[in-house]
């Protein structure tokens, strides 16, 4: 081995673990994806996603003028053995104003059933303007084997929803979490 | 293959090892090349005969010979198969002979790293094949493995992905190992804007390849976690997002064609120019293209994705970044033609494959810019169109071009000359049938055809029959080239010479050598670098 021989290879084992620091970090940047992609939803509002907690009930200035409709829709995950369906599948509504709409739950089985409903607004752009003070979304529901509930969704839609958002459709889907919960 | 390089043993002081350790335990930079062009030609077969599986179930509508279930699995190791175990380890293997040999280097610079990046490519493979007879089967939900469907692949689930791994650190390795190679074992005087482009190309594709496959590692990894520790990355009832794998996945797969293609533009480079017995038109913008490409590979990503629910805003901007591509693009397709302008062209076997590349990937280029067009693309989205358009840009651009380099290279790798005549129908053969086979898809995909289903409504049954009569032919006329290599091997038409194509030594480094190439070269630095390239 000559003397150069010695440096080349020197030269090539410390590029080599630059690169295996890429790699390494590149791995880690596929995770930071996750919190990047919530953070990124959440500023531009994209996604349809509406808050997951309940915020305080302020009062707006009521639009009796501007009327909109929002639907009401429900599904659920294939395997959750539920009845679920919404009480009010429409509404005219005015911006500003509370409204409470209930929702129906009814666990088929013969066991405990632990659900967890996930809401999505569409168009999604619109959903930073519901605003919800209660809703059965907010947390997991516990069902006593068939037992059916009634939930209520209280939610204001904030007057300055921008003019060209006619209809709002707020969509449940429930999932099945009883086996993560056990 | 031992036979031929064993001759060479009398020249040197230390030849190859003798037998199946040789393989096993070498290091030299072109038994590994070998090995990768071997496994990769052996894969082309297996991924090719999964193809035919799937296009026999298709060539008439109703249930012919397979369950669907099994078909879905098809289309999926079809394509896993093709990208990492045929068309990327073929690249590697050509980077591994050529590379050295193009910037006047004794070897690889990592070679135990290089030896090792080969059999644990074999392992992947080999791991990603045993899902084949498990229970509930191979992956079935397409090679993209999206949840929740991914999901309910039964036990070959883990081992899928644990083979994704594998084959993601094969070419990490095979990716430092080539950089490394490009940055500290030039030759001196081979500065980096006088390396051939084949050289370049592959320089930007193993940084998109470090960049990317950790990515998808990630990717698959929370799939598993997702699947069997309880978290929920991509489950909406634990707060996760199926969309967003969607997102991880194409931040990966976008760049992931471009690593299929960017090679294949470097061989295209390096063989027109010699054919055309013109230096090549553009350097320069050659390589700037090539990095600009890379680079917009990386901001395009959710053009796959323009149907599952993006706002308008989010739409254009992906529309107009993927249309962006088609000017470096388009800037090679110039090249290429100004290249072979005026030149005194030949249209020997790898010329004929590299013609048929620069029109026939155009045509996928163009199809590509049709469903860059968010409001069109709801139509093509899941379509055969969508199929057309990736095997045009796959099957007669990189399979082509890496037909194109075998008959290029394989004078000079065996030292004999290829039978010409039988090369020529092997291209007549794949270029019509190709044709036959992929353009009938579009009209499929227009009229509306889905993508990954084992049955068809029966307006669509011409076509698919057609297509499917294009496909056998194009399958059993590959057996031409495995023929044509044996032949090569075993003397083939006679001996070539050193330069073996027309003053090709002006061209590159390589035609300098003695053929067949010695198993040691450049154990000191060439004394002048050619630069008709520039």
């Amino acid at each position: 081995m000559t003397r150069h021989n010695n440096d080349v290879q020197q030269k090539n084992q410390n590029l080599a673990k630059k690169l295996v620091l890429i790699a390494v970090a590149m791995f880690g940047f596929g995770y930071a994806l996750v919190p990047l992609y919530d953070v990124l939803c959440d500023v531009t509002g994209l996604n349809g996603k509406t808050n997951e907690t309940a915020v305080a009930e302020t009062q707006y200035p009521v639009d009796k003028n501007r009327e909109l409709t929002i639907e009401f829709v429900t599904s659920l995950n294939k395997s959750t053995p539920m009845i679920f369906y919404s009480v009010t599948p429409k509404l005219k509504i005015h911006p500003g104003q509370y409204y409470t709409v209930n929702f129906v739950a009814e666990n088929k089985t013969d066991k405990p059933l632990v659900a967890q409903a996930i809401p999505s607004v569409s168009p999604g752009l619109a959903a930073e303007y519901l605003k919800k003070t209660e809703c059965f979304c907010f947390s997991q529901q516990t069902f006593a084997p068939h037992e059916k509930k009634t939930m209520p969704v209280r939610f204001v839609i904030d007057p300055k929803l921008p003019e060209r958002y006619k209809t709002i459709t707020l969509a449940y889907t429930f999932f099945d979490n009883t086996d993560r919960n056990q | 293959m031992s036979a031929v390089i064993a001759e060479h043993d009398e020249h040197h002081d230390h030849g190859p090892a003798k037998g199946i350790l040789r393989w096993i335990t070498t290091t030299n930079h072109k038994d590994i090349g070998t090995m990768y062009l071997v496994f990769s030609l052996i894969m082309f077969f297996v991924g090719g005969s999964m193809a035919l599986i799937i296009r026999a179930e298709l060539f008439e509508p109703g249930m012919q010979f397979v369950e669907p279930q099994f078909f879905n699995s098809m289309t999926t190791m079809h394509a896993l198969v093709m990208v990492f175990g045929a068309v990327m380890p073929a690249f590697v293997g050509l980077a591994n002979w050529m590379i050295p040999l193009m910037i006047g280097a004794p070897d690889m610079a990592l070679p135990r790293m290089n030896n090792m990046s080969f059999w644990m490519l074999v392992a992947g493979i080999l791991l990603m094949a045993s899902t084949l007879f498990m229970e509930g089967g191979g992956p079935a939900a397409g090679w993209t493995f999206y949840p929740p469907l991914v999901l309910q692949t039964g036990k070959a689930l883990p081992f899928a992905i644990f083979a994704v791994h594998l084959l993601g650190i094969s070419s990490i390795m095979g990716a430092i190992n080539i950089i490394a190679t490009i940055f500290n074992m030039r030759a001196p005087g081979m500065d980096m804007m006088k390396m051939p482009l084949f050289v370049w190309t592959w320089l930007i594709t193993a940084f998109l390849l470090i960049a990317v496959m950790p990515v998808f590692a990630g990717a698959v990894t929370m799939l598993l976690t997702d699947r069997f520790f309880d978290t929920s990355f991509f489950d909406a009832a634990g707060g996760g997002d199926p969309v967003l794998y969607q997102h991880i996945f194409w931040f990966f797969g976008h760049p992931e064609v471009y690593i299929m293609i960017l090679p294949t533009f470097g061989v295209a480079s390096t063989i027109i120019p010699v054919f055309a017995r013109k230096p090549l038109f553009g350097y320069t913008s050659m390589v700037w293209a090539t990095g600009f490409i890379a680079f917009l590979s990386f901001i395009v990503w959710a053009h796959h994705m323009f149907t599952v629910g993006m706002p308008i805003a989010g739409e254009l901007y992906f529309m107009y970044a993927t249309m962006l591509i088609a000017i470096p693009t388009g800037v090679k397709i110039f090249n290429w033609t100004a290249t072979m302008w005026k030149g005194a062209m030949t249209f020997e076997t790898p010329m004929l494959f590299s013609i048929a590349f620069v029109v026939l990937f155009t045509l996928g280029g163009f199809t590509g810019l049709m469903m860059a067009v968010a409001p069109s693309d709801l139509q093509y989205h899941d379509t055969y169109f969508i199929v057309a358009h990736f095997h045009y840009t796959l099957v007669p651009a990189s399979v082509f071009i890496l037909m194109a380099a075998g008959y290029f290279w394989l004078p000079k790798w065996t030292g004999n000359m290829y039978n010409e005549r039988i090369g020529r129908l092997h291209f007549w053969l794949s270029a019509i049938s190709i044709n036959i086979l992929f353009f009938p898809q579009h009209f499929l995909g227009l009229a509306g055809m889905p993508r990954r289903i084992p049955d068809y409504a029966v307006q669509f049954a011409d076509w698919n029959m057609i297509s499917s009569i294009g496909a056998f032919i194009y399958g059993f006329s590959q057996l031409l080239f495995v023929y044509i290599v044996i032949d090569t091997i075993r003397g083939g038409t006679g001996k070539a010479t050193d330069e073996v194509w027309e003053d090709a030594s002006k061209h590159g480094l390589e035609w300098t050598l003695p053929s067949p190439t010695p198993y040691h070269t450049f154990t000191t630095p060439p004394a002048k670098i050619p630069t008709e390239h520039l």
